[in-house]
């Protein structure tokens, strides 16, 4: 089960793509997971043939629990090949999550990750929403109990007990489930009750908040703001999509992406991680761009090396992407990916942004909403789109005069809009 | 003495369905008979067998020695040449003296024979406290016997159970053994017209409930059931399973109670220690662990020898009183 975030305890295997036989290539999707944040489809990461489906459909697993075998190209098939899933969590680290560049979102928020990188196979402590074990002890949480918990996604050692030695019993998680109050009388009734499936804005919620409280809590946030004139890059923008059908048409948001990317190329300390107290170069550049989610939350999926990329080849990765963001149709690998992230507030959105890094990534830039305001060019007063980037960035990586060149660049990118 | 029971509707006590139960099975196969420390001419410690000698005479109706061991011997001798002996052990606690003959004889002879031999016997005895008899005379050893392979070991716990099971254990062509509690024999109930016979295979729900099951046999389970009555009036639905067989044991019926009612109390006159009650509690956790929504909870007699005087006794014994307290803090948490 790999790590969809620093904030994934388990993960339910939602259905299987493959079957024991299958051969597969890196990048194929073989299975669907369903975490708190939704559906998402897990991609393999070596070619061989699948030997055996190790997790049952609707089975509820702990981060790090094996999903599958697949024999690698060469291996024999029967023997007990390598554990392909995710052998262990990420190489990297988790998956971000942000306000962006949609209607209502939160304030700048940014997931954390890195349980996954360092211990996948250990427990970590729990978002909790209540102490999740007592003094001296596990909490007492019936069989049954802990069972129906997993089923409904609930973490049972987070619940009030009224059963016997305070332990949670059945009753104590249905109501959970239900979403009612912590206490009944055990000897009522349990009240049936909707299976959760998918997504759920609940969890969401104290997934983010688990995420950006440990940001703001460890991360010593520098944050550094500059106003760029998009003049130029709108301008190119507008000859670019005059000539093309809608369908193959640039929003800004590809040109803040892929300036950013290219400022990271200039500036690698704010790209990659900050783990056991000291900084690590993340190997490409793959930013986590903020999608919010109709329903509220919000998760930062990466784009892949998008230094590398055109900007018509990031718009289609960026429309696939929020798509299937919102459809639930992200893949695991995408969430374990980003390297930095990206919020932008879009053309509804507040003027500027101070985002929280999502841990253990090290920096997040945000863009506001652009506005024609009064700008000097050239002794002149002129309207201008102006848009204001902001930079928040781990003060333990990297310092302000570095995060001044890094917004400088990205500003000086976006003057060069046909080089982009 | 009557024969009510194969006619209507009859109110009756245990200790005349299982002389009944007797007579019955000696006027259907003259190949039964029965034997025992005064069963003639006392007419039975208890006086199950009273009136049998008089009307089956000393043939089929035989006193023995006060030699456990022989008696036992020649009725597993006897259901071997093919008869089909009731021995009747005057209480289990005399049992021991024949325990190398029902474990090493009656319950191995089939499988040392290679099947050649059958043991069809039956071995009646009385069971239990209650009774002030002291700590040599009050055993609860069903649980013990319910070890052995090769046994069958049966707890009729209701008139009905008394009045039929001997039926279906002559049946049977292993050794069986039944217990009829000493406190039962005086109890009262109501024989069903239409029933005239009983299995001694399954478990049998003698009050349905939704939110704790209490597993019992013998004369736990009228305690039991008292318990239950108590609990339902403070809105706690009690399901009462009465075991009946405690070798082999229905795992079945206990199993599907305790699934749905997620909270079990094992009640049980035998010391907690290595007893029936602990097998039953390690099957549920070995088998249905993830329906357990409480801790399992048993009521057994306390690890002494059952003292004489009554409240020490009384104290001594599960009472309904103990299943009540736990039934409700496995439901409530209080």
């Amino acid at each position: 089960m790999p790590s969809l975030g620093a904030d994934m305890e388990s993960g339910k295997l939602a259905q299987w793509l493959v079957k024991p036989g299958s051969k597969v290539r890196k990048g194929d999707v073989i299975a669907v997971v369903e975490t708190h944040k939704g559906a998402f489809e897990i991609d393999v990461f070596i070619e061989g043939v699948v030997s055996e489906l190790c997790a049952k459909e609707g089975e509820e697993l702990p981060v790090g629990a094996l999903l599958a075998r697949i024999a690698a190209a060469g291996e024999e098939l029967a023997a007990p090949a390598r554990t392909a899933e995710p052998p262990q969590a990420p190489p990297q680290a988790p998956p971000p999550a942000l306000p962006p560049a949609a209607p209502p979102s939160p304030p700048a928020a940014t997931p954390p990750a890195e349980r996954a990188a360092k211990a996948p196979a250990g427990p970590i402590p729990a978002p909790a929403k209540a102490p999740p074990a007592l003094a001296g002890g596990r909490k007492k949480v019936s069989p049954a109990a802990r069972r129906r918990a997993e089923e409904l996604g609930i973490d049972p050692e987070t619940l009030e007990g009224t059963g016997i030695d305070g332990s949670v019993t059945l009753a104590n998680v249905e109501l959970a489930g239900a979403g009612g109050g912590r206490h009944r009388t055990p000897a009522a009734e349990p009240a049936e009750l909707k299976r959760r499936t998918g997504f759920d804005p609940d969890q969401m919620r104290q997934a983010i908040a688990a995420a950006m409280s440990r940001s703001k809590r460890e991360i010593p946030h520098y944050y550094l703001g500059s106003t760029i004139d998009m003049a130029r890059a709108l301008g190119f923008l507008e000859s670019y999509n005059k000539e093309r059908p809608p369908e193959a048409r640039l929003l800004p948001a590809v040109m803040l992406l892929k300036a950013t990317a290219l400022a990271l190329r200039d500036m690698p300390q704010f790209n990659g991680f900050w783990e056991d107290g000291r900084f690590r170069k993340a190997d490409g550049i793959h930013i986590g761009w903020a999608i919010a989610l109709r329903g509220g939350g919000l998760i930062a999926p990466a784009i892949r090396h998008v230094d590398d990329r055109s900007l018509a080849d990031l718009m289609e990765a960026l429309r696939d992407l929020v798509g299937r963001a919102r459809g639930g149709g992200i893949r695991g690998s995408e969430m374990m990916e980003p390297t930095f992230t990206v919020t932008s507030m879009g053309d509804r959105g507040a003027e500027s942004v101070y985002g929280v890094i999502y841990p253990p990534q090290v920096a997040i830039l945000g863009f506001g909403r652009a506005v024609e305001r009064p700008w000097v060019v050239d002794g002149q007063i002129v309207a201008r789109p102006l848009v204001t980037a902001s930079l928040a960035a781990d003060h333990r990586a990297s310092d302000g005069h570095g995060g001044s060149l890094f917004l400088a660049a990205v500003d000086r990118y976006l003057q060069e809009p046909e080089t982009l | 003495m009557t024969t009510g029971a194969r006619t209507a509707a009859s109110r009756l006590t245990y200790r005349e369905a299982c002389k009944q139960a007797i007579r019955d099975a000696l006027l259907a196969d003259p190949r039964t008979f029965l034997m025992g420390e005064d069963v003639g001419l006392y007419g039975g410690c208890y006086a199950v067998s009273k009136g049998l000698l008089d009307e089956f005479g000393p043939e089929r109706i035989r006193d023995t020695p006060l030699a456990e061991a022989a008696f036992v011997g020649a009725g597993i001798g006897a259901a071997m040449a093919g008869l089909r002996p009731i021995v009747e052990i005057m209480t289990c606690n005399f049992s021991l003296l024949a325990l190398d003959q029902i474990m090493n004889n009656a319950a191995t002879i089939p499988h040392m024979s290679g099947g050649q031999f059958a043991v069809p016997l039956v071995i009646r005895m009385a069971t239990g406290g209650g009774r002030q008899l002291a700590a040599q005379h009050s055993h609860s050893l069903e649980g013990w016997f319910a070890h052995i392979p090769g046994l069958k070991v049966l707890a009729p716990g209701t008139v009905e159970d008394a009045r039929f099971m001997l039926k279906a254990a002559l049946a049977d062509p292993n050794p069986v053994l039944i217990f009829e509690h000493i406190v039962l024999y005086n109890a009262e109930g109501e024989l069903d017209p239409d029933v005239t016979e009983v299995d001694i295979a399954k478990a049998k729900v003698r009050r349905p409930g939704r939110d704790v099951s209490l597993l019992t046999y013998g004369n736990s389970l009228p305690k039991s059931l008292e318990a239950a009555e108590k609990l339902a009036g403070e809105g706690i639905e009690a399901e009462v399973v009465d075991l009946r067989v405690l070798r082999p044991l229905d795992d079945g019926t206990i199993f599907e109670s305790v699934a749905r009612t997620r909270r079990c109390v094992i009640v049980d006159e035998g010391w907690k220690s290595g007893s029936i009650s602990a097998e039953i509690a390690a099957r549920l956790s070995e088998h249905r662990f993830f329906e357990l929504d409480a801790p399992i909870r048993r009521i057994c007699s306390r690890e002494v020898p059952v003292p004489y005087a009554a409240h020490m006794e009384e104290a001594a014994l599960p009472q309904a009183s103990q299943v009540v307290e736990a039934a409700r803090s496995l439901v409530t948490g209080r």
